[in-house]
């Protein structure tokens, strides 16, 4: 063959069985949703009701939807890792393979899986819980959106075309750099991550300003709920850590593209540097995936307590105190660097402070379930499973924050058990429990008791098989990011049980997708509005919530509003005057203009000039015609709004 | 339930009179507010390149330094351009917010001649520099410098479109609460771009004439 | 819409003169020549320079913050301001902070 030819096909398409095998499976479920699309005729309904909207809940839905896909998508590389991991010297996969497939994992479900399930609760909840018509900037929101779903897109497809990253999720210079790495796996890293936390960016300010701006009448700061404050404080981590992320990232690509040496060994380069940006980054970006979860154990423990939450100022000073130490903690992820005993005895310290606010938090759940009635419903069972495992996970960082003994555990598999304690015990378990507390108010329909508590069970108790032995393993000396090992080290027998909890995982999200496709089918619908006895506004409105939230707008009196009003409040209620409703239109220029960042994107990966630029001239366009528009909004007339409330049992 | 005809009469196209025309509706103050954030947000991005700047500063790989390169008619040239396009802006939004819309058009014109004068010797700055053999693969200190005020640059250049694109719409379409929301939020960005090459002709151009 | 309710918007807290602006443009010429001056002819140790040129550096933008961009004015609690002191106080942190991490060659050298 002409070698020319060899070198196209080697680069572009898979030459491996697995690969192969992937990329057909790829293929096959996208076709299978065009052919379903078009044979239900639901092509225009797609259109008009989701790739367009702006509307806040739509999107939180597509975000959620999203998020589990990947949840899959990262959990299929974690089987495959585990597989190779179960039995010593096994080499189904190559070095190269499992490095791409930990990388892939690790960058999918923290960047693609976790992000969007917590934006998408966001989403979800925050508009309602605040008594808002939706969010401070509608049609931003969606290009936010999009342009997550595009970066996730372009991420997925470097399988397909090019081959994997396979630099770790931390993407380490100088072995990510263009001399190492040649090429075009780790360039998709770099540009999917960048567009994505563009996206990530808008989200922050967006929810900023919603809820600083557009807050109910009455609702001071301190009546927010727990979750509002919780998506206040992640937004601001948000808005000062990814900036920080987007130039570490630029300037990497600009080293791989352009020849720049910034973290090259050559001329003069730090590649010490990307680390340290990328931890600057790195670690508010833990916490801005698990504070919002903090907040929706705190709504869910309150509300299946029937009580109060406890020590609600408590929780806000905890809130500020962790938003400010996490910006200041970042070295504790490369103590190993040996910035010296003053670096890293301050970075130490700063670290196990940061356990006294989030101890204080644990203490305000656990009073506030004492002397409730406890009732264990879905959302309880996954917060109450949260409280021990988190638990595990940060005493175990405490025990890495001591600099001196993290040399020995450092890209250990104890690290690797702690931070999947904390991620899979915090984030994924609090993702869960936010979706099985706000599907009602989703859909109109709740998850199912009976099936839902088979996949709880089943995750609960193979997450501890299969992360538990890790701490022990760990220990042993088996380190992080190994492809294969020796036999007699004696590590076999915990690796082995370890496959067997990540194979139990797989049945528990099966399970769980069993759940959801029961409860859609024969789910118990909520015809309420507030199918838990909720204590916050969004549970006034019905489920799911009308396009435009709230008839009128509602006045807040108390901390639980709701909660108030139904069983506090004795005044007689007058009858509202509904006015028509200001509403932002729908638009295709966010997907749009998400599309030409995408196109961009794929340009940049293989160094192609001309569909970069054209991608660019794309984006340029949309905001163009977006600053010259001039309708960009509607009023829904009085007789639709009250023709809904109608409809919903409300007038 | 208790509700609040007034907070649904906000949301409605209502403007407020008390307040300057960008903030009477409520949809200009909170854009103004959300631009303020961005700022914020901005603010820390040029603070990772500053760092980068300062780390590699000495690492010239024993090629040009600043001494050799920077020369003091060119950056001051455009540090005044700049400064001065950052006080015509100023009038602009003054004008604007007494109602002169001939004024307003008249100061942004200016400031984006301004601006144009900028990048005119920044390019041909960059320009002079790489005919030199000064570039990015040179070494680190160049790669950092080309970077940093290049992001600068790219941010100037984006407010010359955008200054551009209002400037037709007060033209065609008035002084109202939309187009003066643009012009106030467009001159923030502007000031904001000022406040950055402050810190851009002390800690790069002076900076590198001291050490 | 309501362009013919220009005058009465205009109005509001605003002088006949624009004295903020421009003396804030005074202000910031002067503070851009005394770096100069600092810089050519201060004859003083490259350190003291240094933290001389940072110190108006640091007052220039807040011309430009106070003066030309607002930062005080509202409608409402001053968030703006908080947040954009919370952004400075990063950006400080992200300076410094590397700064001081990064020089650990020397203890390794
Ligand atoms: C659900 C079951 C999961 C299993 C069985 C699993 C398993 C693993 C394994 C075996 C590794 C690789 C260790 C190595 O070779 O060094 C790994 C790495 C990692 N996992 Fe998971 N994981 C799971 C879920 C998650 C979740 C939910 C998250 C984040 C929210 C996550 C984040 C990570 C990260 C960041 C890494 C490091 C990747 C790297 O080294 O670059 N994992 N996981
Ligand atoms: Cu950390």
């Amino acid at each position: 063959m002409n070698p020319a030819v060899r070198h196209f096909i080697l680069t572009f398409f898979p030459h491996n069985v697995l690969e192969l095998g992937a990329d057909g499976a790829i293929i096959m479920a996208s076709l299978a949703i065009v052919f379903v699309l078009t044979y239900f005729k639901k092509w225009k309904w797609l259109w008009r009701e989701y790739l367009t909207t702006v509307d806040h809940k739509k999107i939180g839905i597509m975000y959620i939807i999203a998020a589990i896909t990947m949840l899959f998508r990262g959990g299929s590389d974690a089987i495959l890792m585990r597989s190779q991991l179960a039995f010593p010297n096994e080499h189904f996969l190559s070095a190269n393979h499992y490095d791409e497939i930990f990388t892939t994992h690790g960058t999918v479900m923290i960047l693609f899986m976790a992000m969007p399930f917590v934006i998408g609760l966001f989403n979800v909840a925050v508009p309602l819980q605040i008594g808002a018509r939706d969010v401070a900037f509608p049609y931003l929101n969606a290009i936010s959106f999009w342009l997550f779903f595009v970066a996730a897109l372009l991420f997925n497809l470097s399988f397909v075309v090019g081959g994997s990253p396979n630099a770790g999720w931390t993407s380490y210079t100088p072995l990510a750099g263009a001399h190492f790495d040649p090429g075009p796996g780790e360039n998709y890293y770099l540009i999917a991550l960048q567009i994505t936390g563009i996206g990530t960016i808008a989200t922050g300010v967006n929810f900023l300003v919603t809820i600083l701006k557009m807050r109910a009448p009455g609702m001071t700061l301190m009546r927010m709920p727990m979750f509002t404050w919780s998506v206040l404080i992640t937004s601001i981590l948000i808005i000062f850590a990814f900036p920080v992320l987007a130039v570490d990232l630029a300037l990497l690509l600009i080293d791989r593209l352009f020849g720049a040496h910034f973290f090259t060994i050559s001329a003069g380069g730090m590649p010490m540097q990307w680390v340290n940006l990328f931890w600057i980054w790195g670690h508010p970006e833990v916490y801005i995936v698990i504070l919002p979860l903090f907040g929706v154990f705190s709504e869910v423990v309150a509300t299946f307590s029937r009580k109060r939450l406890f020590g609600y100022g408590a929780m806000v000073v905890s809130l500020l105190a962790i938003s400010i130490l996490s910006f200041v903690v970042w070295v504790h992820h490369f103590f190993t660097m040996g910035a010296g005993v003053g670096v890293n005895d301050f970075f130490g310290v700063s670290t196990m402070l940061i356990a006294v606010p989030t101890g204080v938090k644990m203490f305000n759940w656990l009073f506030t379930m004492w002397r409730g009635r406890v009732e264990f419903a879905m959302p309880m069972l996954w917060a109450l499973a949260f409280i021990p495992t988190f638990l595990i996970g940060g005493l175990s960082g405490v025990m890495l924050a001591v600099a001196p003994a993290d040399y020995q555990y450092h890209n250990s598999y104890f690290l690797v058990a702690h931070f999947h304690y904390v991620l899979v015990g915090g984030t994924v378990f609090g993702c869960f429990a936010g979706m099985y507390y706000w599907w009602p108010k989703m859909f109109g329909v709740k998850l199912d008791e009976r099936t839902g508590r088979w996949a709880f069970w089943t995750w609960i108790v193979s997450f501890n098989v299969c992360f538990l032995p890790m701490f022990v393993v760990g220990l042993m000396g088996m380190t992080r990011r190994m492809y294969t090992y020796p036999a007699g080290l004696g590590w076999m027998p915990y690796n082995f049980v370890e496959t067997i909890g990540a194979y139990g995982m797989a049945i528990g999200f099966v399970l769980m997708v069993y759940n959801i496709v029961y409860s859609i089918r024969k789910g118990e619908r909520d015809l309420t509005g507030d199918p838990w006895d909720g204590r916050t506004l969004e549970w006034s409105t019905t489920s799911p919530a009308p396009e435009y939230n709230f008839a009128v707008t509602p006045v807040v009196h108390d901390r639980d509003e709701w909660w108030y009003q139904k069983y506090v409040d004795k005044s007689k209620k007058e009858k509202p005057v509904i006015r028509p409703i200001h509403m932002p239109n729908n638009s295709g220029r966010p997907i749009t203009l998400a599309a030409g960042f995408g196109l961009a994107g794929f340009g940049f990966v293989f160094a192609w000039y001309v569909p970069a630029i054209l991608g660019l001239l794309i984006v340029l366009i949309c905001l163009g015609a977006r600053s010259f528009e001039l309708n960009t909004d509607h009023y829904i007339p009085v007789d639709v709004i009250e023709r809904t409330e109608a409809a919903a049992g409300r007038l | 339930m208790a509700y609040s005809m007034e907070a649904d009469m906000e949301h409605d196209h209502h403007i407020d009179t008390s307040k300057p025309m960008e903030y009477s509706t409520e949809d200009g103050s909170l854009k103004i507010f959300g631009f303020w954030v961005f700022l914020g947000s901005d603010l820390v991005l040029f603070s990772c390149l500053f760092t980068m700047y300062i780390l590699l500063f000495r690492n010239t790989a024993g090629s040009f330094t600043s001494q050799q390169l920077f020369d003091y008619p060119t950056f001051l040239s455009e540090t005044f351009l700049l400064l001065t396009s950052s006080f015509t802006c100023g009038l602009a939004t003054y004008s604007m917010r007494r109602g002169m819309k001939n004024a307003t058009i008249a100061w942004l014109i200016v400031t984006v001649l301004l601006g144009l004068g900028f990048i005119g010797f920044e390019v041909s700055e960059f320009t002079k520099y790489v005919s030199m053999g000064a570039t990015m693969h040179t070494s680190a200190f160049l790669s950092a410098f080309f970077t940093l005020v290049g992001t600068h640059g790219c941010h100037v250049s984006l407010g010359i479109l955008w200054l551009t694109s209002i400037i037709i719409q007060v033209a065609m379409r008035g002084l109202n609460p939309v187009t003066t929301r643009k012009i106030f939020i467009a001159g923030l960005y502007w000031h904001f771009l000022d406040v950055a090459w402050i810190f851009i002709f002390t800690v790069v151009y002076f900076m590198g004439k001291v050490l | 819409m309501a362009s013919n309710d220009t005058t009465k918007h205009g109005q509001h807290h605003q002088e006949a003169f624009p004295w903020k602006h421009i003396i804030g443009f005074l202000l910031s010429l002067v503070l851009t020549f005394g770096s100069l001056w600092f810089v050519l002819g201060s004859h003083l140790p490259s350190q003291a320079v240094i933290s001389a040129i940072v110190i108006l550096a640091v007052f220039q933008a807040m011309i430009q913050l106070f003066l030309f961009m607002h930062l005080t004015e509202t409608f409402g609690p001053n968030y703006q301001q908080f947040l954009i002191f919370f952004a400075f106080f990063i950006a400080f942190t992200v300076v410094a902070g590397s700064i001081w991490i990064m020089a650990f060659k020397s203890y390794v050298a």
